[in-house]
């Protein structure tokens, strides 16, 4: 009896972590937490915190285990930091994802190993088109759409010549591929300048070319800390009078404050288009925005609200199901309906699981406490789809 | 487009100034002290943001890269003091691998200290805009600064190298390092010296980096790569061969930067050429350094024997 009683303590003991694991949800979230481009991922961890507090760490009556994984902006890296997620951790979900090519890497241990993929930022277009998948989420927008409405927010403002400038990778290419694709004038000058590791930030070359050829506005996609280093050297080179900027994913609320303490002056009033703004005037946004802020003294990024995003979307899914992690299906038909307190406010989902959601032009401005932020000038797209959803067999 | 040629050649002396002020502390510590430092970009970083955290302490960039000057030369000792001067009779590659770890360790500091934002240094007002030099070159105040400061350091190094006491030592070393410890000079204090000036000089390019781009963790392995480029062109050990191929290698890629892709437009379609200029330009250093290799291995200018 008494070997009995042992026998099946010890089994209980050996049990015991599977049952415990079985009762929480796993959380695993890629993003960048070394290099320069840490602070991105930073702001990112600091929503998703946001939003489990929001929400009491619970999903479907579960509580909720978080891992942050560092990609160190390397798509091999990002691919080791999701392998071990998805084998090790065993998580439910992976979200996060800044980089296009990171992501690109990384979707194929998710999705063979028939996990949930929630993109909290990167959009390339082939996971929008071809290589779109019915476990694939994205709470941001595909890479193309953001430049299309600047393209089209250009033509509204009588733009008759641009000057286009993205790095050389696969968002890069997307963004000037999106902005060709509605702007009507004429682009003069195109640079694709070299990325990743040894990533060009001296552009000295470029800007001189780009006030050479003339044209009416400069065009430009520069995320993380290359954007301040641009707009720092296109006021150095003088140009804010002759070249107006016209950005995407270039000056947003982790850079803005750089800017304002280094003095920039020619990034106020220059224009961007955008899914969010922080003044966006939505409940679910007011609350998200005014607690990031009485918590981490700054405006919260694009990044940081689709991290907060993400983790809604998958509390949705989880609450669908009341907390049955096996009901893939169930979860899968409950996110599609994008059911969730987005702080963009209502969207739908396509075929390809891509946002149809509006794109907002917006003007750096200085708030009235004299911080430098974003305000929302006009809506430029209604429920607008990508491009690629037509490619897309879901 | 005779003015913007000229504009891109400032650029591109520009850049090869910039690249000068770094590749003579590495060519410095290679040629002379036989030694593989990876970690000599962490010394640019370190400057970058000790400029950038004394001038928006001062309000000042005079004040703030005056006084970021003596902090990187002493960062450079106290780095020499504590680990490089044991290394020294080890061979190349655990030169690598102890410098590559302290990459890791200066990255993770710079991290914990400053976090992972990055700093933007201001320029006062003067500095910021730009100079008309003659009819239709207008010229960013700032970027001719750079030039000047390399063409004086430039200029102190030659006087230094060729015409001190020192600069003797220096060179004798980068010649024959036994027969220079054989007649009794302290070679201890030589290199550490040595390897507090080439800190400095990289420092110095950190803090004239740090207005355009701004101060950033990683800044410094971005560009280590180039630097050895530059110094296997120049030949190792050589300051003058440093200089010019740091000039030769700024003027290659602008240039390349600037209008390779209008000259493959001539050549092939639009598209092609867009695709393949900024691949192109991103190669053509290397390209140029494998050419060296294989036609002149010992580099452009090699110090005389060695």
């Amino acid at each position: 009896m008494k070997k009995l009683i042992t026998a099946l303590s010890a089994a209980s003991m050996l049990t015991a972590p599977a049952l415990f694991a079985a009762d929480e949800v796993k959380i695993g979230f890629v993003t960048t937490l070394t290099t320069g481009a840490a602070s991105i991922g930073k702001d990112q961890e600091n929503a998703v915190n946001l939003a489990l507090e929001h929400i009491g760490a619970s999903m479907g009556g579960k509580p909720v285990k978080l891992i942050m994984a560092d990609d160190g902006f390397k798509p091999e890296l990002g691919k080791q930091a999701t392998d071990k997620l998805v084998k090790q951790d065993d998580v439910d979900f992976v979200a996060g994802y800044i980089w296009s090519h990171v992501l690109l890497a990384s979707r194929k241990s998710v999705l063979d190993a028939g996990k949930f993929l929630i993109s909290a930022n990167a959009g390339p277009s082939p996971v929008a088109g071809k290589l779109c998948h019915e476990n694939f989420f994205s709470t941001s927008w595909q890479n193309d759409q953001t430049p299309m409405a600047m393209g089209e927010t250009l033509n509204q403002q009588g733009v008759k010549s641009l000057y286009v400038m993205a790095p050389n990778y696969a968002a890069g290419k997307d963004m000037v591929a999106g902005v060709e694709r509605t702007f009507k004038g004429e682009i003069v000058g195109k640079d694709l300048t070299k990325w990743g590791k040894d990533a060009q930030l001296d552009f000295s070359a470029e800007l001189a070319k780009a006030k050479a050829s003339g044209a009416e506005g400069i065009f430009v996609f520069y995320p993380g800390k290359a954007g301040p280093a641009f707009i720092k050297q296109y006021e150095q080179a003088g140009l804010q009078d002759s070249l107006p900027l016209y950005t995407v994913f270039t000056v947003d609320s982790l850079s803005l404050p750089k800017l304002q303490a280094g003095g920039m002056k020619g990034v106020l009033g220059s224009q961007m288009t955008q899914f969010w703004s922080p003044d966006l005037d939505i409940p679910a946004n007011k609350k998200f925005v005014d607690d990031f802020r009485a918590k981490h003294g700054s405006y919260p990024s694009f990044y940081a609200a689709q991290a907060y995003d993400a983790i809604q979307l998958i509390k949705s899914a989880v609450d669908a199901v009341d907390g049955d992690l096996s009901d893939m299906d169930g979860m899968r038909a409950a996110m599609e309906k994008a059911d969730f307190p987005s702080v963009r406010g209502e969207f739908s989902y396509g075929n390809n699981h891509m946002p149809i959601q509006n794109f907002y032009s917006r003007t750096v401005v200085e708030d009235a406490d004299g911080n430098w932020t974003t305000t929302i000038d006009a809506t430029v797209f209604e429920n607008h789809q990508d491009v690629y959803a037509g490619e897309c067999s879901l | 487009m005779d003015s913007i040629l000229f504009i891109q050649l400032l650029n591109g002396l520009q850049l090869g100034i910039l690249l000068f002020l770094l590749s003579a502390g590495l060519t410095l510590t290679f040629g002379i002290m036989d030694f593989v430092n990876l970690a000599h970009g962490s010394f640019y970083m370190l400057g970058a943001f000790f400029c950038a955290s004394l001038t928006l302490a001062t309000g000042s960039f005079w004040l703030g890269a005056l006084l970021a000057l003596p902090l990187t030369a002493i960062a450079g000792f106290v780095v020499e003091k504590l680990v490089i001067q044991h290394l020294y009779r080890r061979d190349h590659l655990e030169h690598v691998l102890a410098t590559f770890g302290l990459i890791l360790c200066i990255d993770t500091l710079t991290h914990l200290y400053w976090g992972p934002e990055g700093i933007a240094v201001p320029l006062p007002a003067v500095l910021n805009g730009q100079i008309e030099l003659f009819e239709g070159v207008v010229f960013p105040t700032f970027r001719l600064l750079i030039i000047g400061t390399g063409c004086i350091v430039a200029l102190g190094l030659y006087l230094l190298v060729n015409h001190t006491r020192v600069g003797m030592l220096i060179r004798a070393g980068a010649s024959n390092r036994t027969m220079v410890s054989a007649l009794g000079i302290d070679i201890k204090a030589l290199f550490s010296a040595v390897f507090a000036l080439g800190a400095t000089l990289a420092g110095v390019a950190g803090m004239l980096i740090a207005p355009i781009t701004e101060a950033s963790i990683g800044m410094g392995n971005d560009i280590i790569i180039t630097t050895f480029v530059v110094i296997i062109i120049g030949g190792i050990g050589s300051m003058k061969g440093a200089f010019l191929a740091a000039l030769l290698i700024g003027m290659i890629d602008t240039i390349g930067r600037s209008f390779l892709d209008d000259f493959f437009k001539v050549l092939m379609s639009s598209e092609a050429a867009e695709t393949a200029a900024p691949a192109v330009s991103a190669m053509l250093i290397y390209i140029l350094m494998a050419i060296v290799l294989a036609v002149r291995p010992q580099g452009l200018f090699p110090p005389s024997s060695r």
